[in-house]
């Protein structure tokens, strides 16, 4: 495996994910059907717990000044590495060792559609952690930022897609982190805003020590990362120079 | 020390050396009631957010808060009062069972709202940081926030009957203070155990029922003549306690012993503490459901 140009062998280590798999138990009705007749034949009766395996004893260790791609296949176990990585989800087995508090890039869970973008703004605040002190200072900013002007009084609802997924960015890319964790949140909003929120992740990058990227777009890894992981059926397959593992894994799909 | 520490991996040691912190941890009690206290300014912007949240949608808004107990009441007065009118009654009805009506709807609200705090919050749960029990403890502000104005209808009903306006009307705050304890600690409870078994919540209407028809809210206990065990039973009702204790302030006709009191402290501080420890030693496992 080359280096990627940041050197990890000097940098720090900021991650440390060693060992770790995740199950999942799902309760669903009968076993798997074995034909297309069965399928349709069988009513589902019985419910019977049957487990998941989500991660398959993935180890890899990320560096400070590092950017890494987490590629695969829908249901791969992209997501679930990353909430392991975040510390949501704790590991069925292994460790996961970090600086800090990684943290999720993303705040529309916290949101309430029926109030206004101005309370959203400071209950999103509030919820990745900052202070009252901080989001009044970053206010002004975060409107701004949005571009939704004068509509930040009116409730999130009324908003149109790409005004609400302004918003949500622009709150959730307020707080920074030494270690950031994205999650397919680059394609928000329209050219213009696109490009300024592509800047705003650049500049959180920096501000980071070490950024994670999932996102099915090839193109957007090759460009803003270093390093790729690539993930498949819940194990390690690659990882190394972010050009080298997204070539073998188009070849793979392909 | 434990085994992993005494020979720790290669990556363990590695991750100690660059001064890492293993992730997903239950936090000690004390740190955990610290991150608990950094982040009350979100647990009160959230509690306030949603309880405004939810009546926004309505023309009235947050007249609601008002207008819905008081229909309560009256449906409540119409069909106990007027249709099943009955002799286990105390004198002054109408205060007595707005009383009841209005305190035990905040328990059930705790109790039905609580059992939802987490699996009605997954994706918050799974995508944020903080610690877990400000889910509990805001449903259970939320009810707070929509018993005040409730209890001062309650009051100006006592006045509009007779009651008449004293000191002892202070001893709702204590009453309403240890019920709001044992509420919250069964809250922590529901939540937790509805996550691990999704189908509690589908028992809990008819829990919530039988504590409705067995704890006094349209009768006095006293005067249905049960058995004296059963009436022991009765009237060691936690909701049963707090009801006779906030009536106790309100209303001259309802006098109780220390030993309600006393019941009530009880109720409060072991539902409370037990709630909040049983809910905490989950703290690891809400993000993997």
């Amino acid at each position: 495996m080359s280096e990627p140009q940041t050197s990890p062998a000097a940098a720090r280590p900021t991650v440390v994910v060693d060992d770790v798999s995740v199950d999942y138990t799902v309760y669903a009705a009968g076993k798997r059907a074995t034909s297309e007749r069965k399928l349709l034949r069988r009513a589902p009766s019985l419910r019977q717990a049957r487990t998941v395996h989500a991660l398959k004893g993935v180890s890899f260790t990320a560096h400070e000044g590092e950017s890494i791609g987490v590629i695969g296949h829908n249901g791969s176990g992209k997501s679930t590495l990353l909430r392991a990585i975040a510390g949501l989800t704790t590991p069925t087995r292994g460790t996961v060792y970090a600086d800090g508090r990684p943290a999720l890039l993303g705040v529309n869970a916290a949101l309430i559609n029926e109030l206004s973008g101005e309370r959203n703004v400071i209950l999103g605040g509030l919820a990745l952690g900052m202070t009252p002190e901080e989001i009044r200072g970053r206010y002004q900013e975060i409107v701004d930022f949005s571009g939704i002007g004068e509509a930040v009084d009116l409730p999130m609802k009324t908003y149109s897609a790409g005004m609400g997924a302004r918003l949500r960015f622009a709150i959730a890319a307020s707080a920074t982190h030494r270690v950031l964790l994205v999650d397919e949140a680059l394609a928000v909003g329209d050219a213009a805003f696109r490009r300024r929120s592509e800047e705003r992740i650049r500049e959180l990058r920096a501000e980071a020590g070490t950024v994670f990227l999932v996102s099915h777009s090839m193109g957007t890894v090759k460009e803003t990362c270093t390093r790729g992981i690539w993930i498949d059926h819940g194990e390690l397959r690659a990882d190394g120079p972010v050009l080298d593992v997204v070539k073998a894994y188009e070849a793979s799909v392909r | 020390m434990s085994a992993a520490e005494a020979s720790p991996s290669p990556a363990a040691r590695l991750a100690r050396e660059a001064g890492l912190e293993r992730l997903g941890r239950r936090p000690a009690a004390g740190e955990y009631l610290r991150e608990l206290w950094q982040r009350r300014h979100f647990l009160l912007e959230l509690s306030r957010s949603r309880f405004r949240g939810q009546n926004e949608e309505n023309r009235l808004g947050l007249g609601w808060v008002l207008v819905r107990p008081l229909l309560n009441a009256l449906v409540y007065g119409v069909v106990f009062g007027l249709l099943l009118a009955s002799s286990t009654r105390p004198d002054n009805f109408v205060p007595f069972l707005v009383i009841g009506i209005f305190v035990f709807q905040y328990f059930a609200g705790c109790l039905n709202d609580g059992s939802k705090a987490i699996t009605s919050n997954l994706g918050l749960v799974r995508t944020m940081h903080f610690p877990r029990a400000v889910l509990p403890i805001s449903v259970v502000l939320q009810q707070v926030y929509a018993l005040a104005p409730m209890m001062g209808m309650a009051a100006v009903v006592a006045l509009v009957f007779g009651e008449p306006l004293t000191w002892r009307w202070l001893l709702v705050v204590p009453a309403l203070v240890l019920m709001t304890m044992f509420c919250q600690g069964v809250a922590f409870v529901a939540a937790r155990v509805t996550l691990h078994v999704r189908d509690v919540a589908q028992l809990l209407p008819f829990v919530t029922r039988l504590l409705f028809y067995i704890s006094g809210l349209f009768y006095s206990i006293e005067r249905v003549g049960l058995p004296p065990a059963a009436e022991a039973v009765a009237m060691v009702n936690p909701v049963q306690v707090y009801i006779t204790l906030v009536r106790t302030g309100l209303l001259t006709e309802v006098q109780v012993g220390w030993d309600v009191w006393a019941l009530g402290i009880g109720w409060a501080v072991v539902t409370l503490v037990g709630g909040a420890v049983f809910f905490w030693r989950a703290e690891e496992a809400y993000g993997r459901e």
